[in-house]
């Protein structure tokens, strides 16, 4: 039985990454049809499901929305057709969180609340636009996000962080609600083909538009129609064409090119039809999706959807395809189900260790090469879909730096066949995969790449080689890890496992040293190319040389035989700060051409995982006799590497400890 | 995975400390004895902890000094220190080696290692190959620091240029139209000798300049009509509607400093001709604009007519204001004096064609910057047009020019657009691709021998 049991769980994970595929089949509203639509936001191509994903995370850091009052999950597309078609529905919704006490009390926003009532529950962390929204407030939050921004952001206390989170939610709250149409308007598809048979509708937005710069208000309530929805469509143009200003609202472009060159915002649309123009098929399309969402008339819905996808699929065929292959991705969630896996093996693998039953083993490395499967699914279909090397951002980097270290784990698992090439692979690629996750809560992770940027050939030879550096030197670092603690706790590191694991962070740290430097030196030549200077002793340069250097040093210090097996374990811990301080820490520090990486909070983080390592380098350092592998026979202990080198450990070798 | 087979000795007493090498010392060479303990590994590990914490605090120190600054203190020098920024932890003074110290140590420490001890066979070839690569990088990083010049070229669309101009030092530069010829004189003061109290004479001047005060940077503030003003600075034109003040230098990586000098000129029978505020505010004409630019926001906001003819106009009047010429004339000849920019010319000219500036749609993010530019180098009778854009840059005799920054002049209700171009000229830009190469190879080799060496035992037990 136990023979089986690998290939037993196995097949168990694979057929519930297999049975997430599946599509979800609608019963009322067309959501699965609706989530395929594409849009373009942020200059991307994408479908309505990842627009809306990508705006939820970042309002509530999830990428769909329990409803206490109703007690079941929106999920994203159904809230952001609330947001887009029936702004009255959506502002009910407590989509917005706010964490910091001190920002709930200055909105005076209810506290947790477990009513019977379900209407009434509240639960202390998440707020609706109408709570938050209130005159009030809106001085407030102004007075506040002022005050914020004129701080550096490196002296933004806890407060500043979650005033300036919050005012960006809402901001982009905004901007979503002026994407589609005018708000509390039932009937605006008749509205709109009425109004473009019987009157110059740009050409009476564009007039309300010149009275709105030469300074007069628009009547906000006013008994024409087209000047109050007039206002509402102002707001949500694009001023480019009118006054040179684009729009600060980052508003997402519903229009396919339909009679235009390009990509357009609704609103923007509007404003631009001429005298006598019919109005285009695709605006027509959403001001009547939305009116049947309003009237909850799900036939007509998904009538209407039907038609504009049928009219998408014969005139963009390759923007829907597209859409759809993301729909398909976004379901698919490699990187959460490798994740999970990756926690499993890592369990069978420390099992592995207590009680050397080699079920465990073997089941730990199936299970870790089904993920690894996943994990590189999930890479090269991102960047198929992206059309971009592995590497792009701050995300993919973690994403990528967990799968170097997962093969190089299977490598040293396939030679050493101890579950330590296992454990240590297992767990960069949880920890790496969880880091990427919260990276992902800023929003679209496929962001398009700026100008300086927009280059596959350096993205996929300096940007891949010295992230694979990263994840080699993180390897040999939590090689390390695993000496000393189980040197140190455990009786488990015997002299075979020892010898073992010397070769092993020897070996990765030489693999280290040369993509680190490679990468390093490729990013010059990258520099040398754009900026016109090899190296300009910028933060993430010097990030990264301080690798190379790091671990040229452990290669020299082991050469000139100053350090031994342990005092190699200790440097290579070492590495994990640095390698940390080159990916994360000076991003923080905000300096430099490269800061376009930066990140905000996550200092904190950083701080304690130095703190973790140095504390693991203390226990490296405790003399032997306090080592559980070494405490009764410490005598024999650990043998010098040089002279040993490249041969079996069969003599004893005296104590250098 | 490689096996532990090591450079230096493969034989270390377990006892080891720093390396001793093979041999006893009599039967050694003098030359020997000498580099012997510069080639040792703990130096090379010592010279390697050292590097790391200059560069740590050399990124660290960035925050504060800015990046040119920082480079200067840690980098390129001998020795620095290193304060935390932190109010009331800045008397922890850590001394450190500067670049330069540890770059040359490194250097003879590997040099001397190589000399001494180090003996070629077929498996250590990589080492020596990268290390040869390392060689010609710090070699190539030191031949860079001493002969690269990173200058800028300002231009609008339709202008065109034969000269490249300095981001920090400046020289005032004295104009005259020599006697029937149709060539400008020039003489061209250097910013070093424009210190207060200098005086700088000139075999083709006849006058000499007496330095009254330099402003390393300046803030031009105007002499509003009515207005209690001083006395003005000078006697030149533009003092009539400018004051200069002089503000703090800055160290900013998006800032410049822009200076300003005050001179007097007296002739060469000692009699005064005036005196002049020289500033590149009124020098440099990208600066002009920019300050016109900032008048006319100025003047046009909280203006709600939506004409905005009156701050167009004013601003327009202000520019004029400082940019009229400054000369002096004597024995019949004038003479124009201005502060600008050093300029470095070339043979050949560029003509900035067009500018195009991309962003994704309906974001910020920008997609490309573009500029077309015309190379005209009669010499060699040539004449064609290029594109440089980010990550094409283009190499033109002996020079490189990449896309460095665009903009659009507002003032003028059809924006002009500028493109600056960053200028290097580096003879020994090719070094690092060589090195990289050399050592990114030896390293491959020197791994891969033991690689499968390793692979080769394990898989014949």
């Amino acid at each position: 039985m136990k023979k089986y049991l690998p290939w037993i769980l196995c097949a168990a994970f694979a057929a519930w990454f297999l049975s997430t595929l599946l599509a979800p089949g609608d019963k009322g509203l067309a959501w699965g049809g609706l989530a395929q639509v594409p849009v373009v936001n942020g200059g991307r191509h994408q479908p309505f499901e990842s627009l809306a994903r990508n705006a939820l995370v970042q309002i509530r850091d999830r990428y769909s929305h329990y409803d206490l009052a109703e007690e079941r999950t929106v999920p994203a597309v159904e809230w952001l057709a609330e947001v887009l078609f029936d702004s009255e529905r959506a502002s009910r919704r407590k989509v917005f969180r706010v964490d910091h006490p001190d920002l709930i009390s200055l909105l005076k926003l209810p506290l947790k609340n477990d009513s019977k009532d379900p209407a009434l529950r509240e639960d202390g962390k998440h707020y609706s636009w109408g709570q938050i929204v209130t005159e009030e407030n809106v001085a407030s939050l102004q007075r506040e996000s002022e005050r914020v921004a004129g701080k550096d952001a490196s002296h933004q206390d806890a407060f500043d962080q979650a005033v300036r989170k919050l005012s960006g939610a809402l901001s982009l709250y905004n901007a979503l609600q002026s994407t589609a149409r005018p708000r509390d308007v039932r009937d605006y598809g008749q509205f709109l083909s009425q109004f473009s048979r019987s009157l110059d509708i740009g050409a009476t937005l564009r007039e309300t538009l010149r009275a709105k710069y030469a300074g007069k208000e628009i009547p906000k309530d006013n008994s024409d129609p087209l000047l109050r929805i007039g206002g509402q469509v102002l707001v949500g143009a694009d001023r480019e064409s009118e006054t040179g200003e684009r729009s600060t609202l980052k508003i997402p472009l519903l229009l396919p090119p339909d009679g235009t060159e390009e990509w357009s915002r609704i609103n923007t649309r509007l404003v631009g039809i001429r005298g006598g123009e019919p109005l285009p098929r695709s605006l027509l399309a959403w001001a009547h999706l939305g009116d049947a969402f309003v009237a909850r008339d799900t036939n007509r819905f998904n009538a209407e959807l039907r038609d504009y996808r049928d009219w998408m699929q014969s005139t963009f065929p390759s923007e829907l395809s597209h859409a759809n292959h993301e729909v398909f991705f976004n379901r698919m969630a490699p990187f959460y189900v490798a994740m999970t896996i990756y926690v499993v093996a890592l369990l069978l693998a420390l099992a592995y260790w207590f009680r050397f039953d080699s079920w465990l083993r073997e089941s730990s490395f199936a299970l870790v090469g089904l993920a690894f499967a996943i994990h590189t699914v999930g890479l090269i279909y991102r960047m198929v879909l992206q059309g971009r090397p592995p590497v792009t951002n701050l995300y993919s980097s973690a994403i990528f730096i967990g799968w170097g270290a997962i093969a190089l784990g299977m490598v040293l698992e396939r030679f050493w066949r101890n579950a330590i090439g296992l454990v240590v692979g297992s767990f960069l690629g949880f920890v790496t995969l969880v880091i990427a996750h919260n990276l992902a809560l800023d929003g679209d992770t496929m962001e398009m790449m700026r100008a300086v940027l927009d280059t596959n050939f350096w993205l996929a030879t300096h940007v891949v080689i010295v992230t694979l550096g990263y994840a080699s030197t993180y390897v040999a670092g939590f090689l390390a890890i695993v000496y000393v603690v189980r040197g140190v706790f455990t009786r488990g590191l015997d002299l075979a496992t020892r010898r073992a694991m010397a070769r092993m962070v020897y070996g990765i740290i030489c693999f280290a040293t040369l993509f680190s430097f490679t990468g390093t030196v490729l990013g010059g030549i990258w520099a040398d190319q754009s900026w016109g200077r090899f190296w300009g002793w910028d933060a993430k340069e010097n990030g990264a040389l301080i690798i190379v250097l790091w671990n040229a040093l452990i290669l020299h210090a082991r050469w000139g035989g100053l350090v031994r097996e342990r005092g190699i374990m200790n440097l290579a811990i070492a590495g994990n700060i640095v390698t940390s301080w080159s990916w994360f820490g000076v991003n923080m520090l905000g300096v430099g051409l490269h800061s376009y990486g930066f990140l905000n909070g996550a200092f904190q983080t950083l701080l304690y995982f130095v703190l973790s390592q140095l504390a693991l380098i203390a226990l490296g350092c405790l003399p032997l006799k306090w080592w559980r592998s070494f405490g009764e026979h410490s005598t024999d202990t650990i043998a010098p590497n040089a002279p040993t080198a490249g041969k079996p450990p069969l003599r004893p070798v005296r104590s250098v400890a | 995975m490689s096996t532990p087979v090591s450079p230096p000795p493969l034989v270390v007493p377990p006892a080891a400390g720093p390396i001793p090498v093979a041999g006893s010392a009599e039967s050694r060479p003098l030359w020997k004895l000498i580099l012997s303990p510069l080639s040792s590994l703990r130096l090379t590990v010592i010279l390697l902890t050292f590097s790391v914490l200059v560069v740590f605090f050399g990124t660290l120190a960035q925050t504060d000094d800015g990046l040119y600054l920082a480079q200067n203190r840690y980098f390129r020098s001998w020795f620095s220190t290193w304060s935390p920024i932190t109010e009331g932890w800045r008397w922890i003074v850590i001394p450190l080696p500067g670049g330069y110290l540890l770059g040359t140590l490194l250097l003879v420490n590997l040099v001397a290692a190589h000399a001494t001890r180090f003996k070629f066979t077929w498996k250590k070839s990589g080492i020596l190959l990268s290390h040869l690569g390392v060689v010609l990088l710090l070699v190539g990083q030191l031949f860079t620091d001493m002969l690269a010049r990173e200058s800028r070229m300002t231009f609008s669309e339709g202008e065109w240029r034969n000269y490249s101009e300095d981001f920090a030092a400046s020289e005032l530069a004295i104009l005259s139209d020599a006697p029937g010829d149709q060539m400008t004189e020039v003489v061209a003061i250097p910013e070093g000798l424009l210190r207060a109290g200098e005086v700088v004479r000139h075999d083709r001047l006849p006058f000499t300049v007496r330095v009254s005060q330099w402003m390393p940077n300046s803030e031009p503030i105007f002499r509003a009509p009515r207005a209690t003003n001083g006395p003005p600075q000078a006697s030149s034109p533009v003092s009539k509607h400018f004051d200069f003040l002089s503000v703090a230098e800055t160290h900013k990586m998006d800032e410049k400093n822009i200076p300003t000098v005050v001179i007097e000129l007296t002739d060469n029978g000692g009699k005064s001709l005036g005196s002049w505020a020289l500033s590149v505010w009124s020098g440099e004409p990208a600066m002009a604009k920019s300050a016109r630019t900032s008048w006319y926001r100025r003047f046009s906001r909280g203006d709600t007519s939506g004409d905005d003819s009156q701050a167009r106009m004013m601003a327009g009047q202000l520019h004029a204001f400082l940019t009229e010429p400054q000369t002096v004339t004597v024995n019949n000849r004038a003479y124009t004096l201005t502060l600008r920019p050093h300029r470095y010319y070339q043979p050949f000219t560029l003509q900035l064609l067009k500018t195009t500036h991309e962003v994704y749609r309906g974001t910020d993010i920008p997609k490309n910057f573009q500029s077309r530019v015309l190379i005209d180098h009669p010499a060699r009778g040539e004449r064609r047009e290029v594109n440089i854009y980010m990550n094409n840059p283009l190499r033109y005799g002996g020079l490189t020019y990449f896309q460095y920054q665009m903009g659009r002049d507002e003032f003028f209700s059809t924006p002009v657009a500028h493109s600056v171009l960053q200028v290097v000229q580096n003879p020994s830009w090719l070094t690092p691709y060589i090195g990289c190469a050399l050592v990114a190879g030896g390293l491959l080799v020197q791994f891969g021998i033991h690689l499968v060496l390793f692979v080769r035992r394990r898989v014949a037990p």
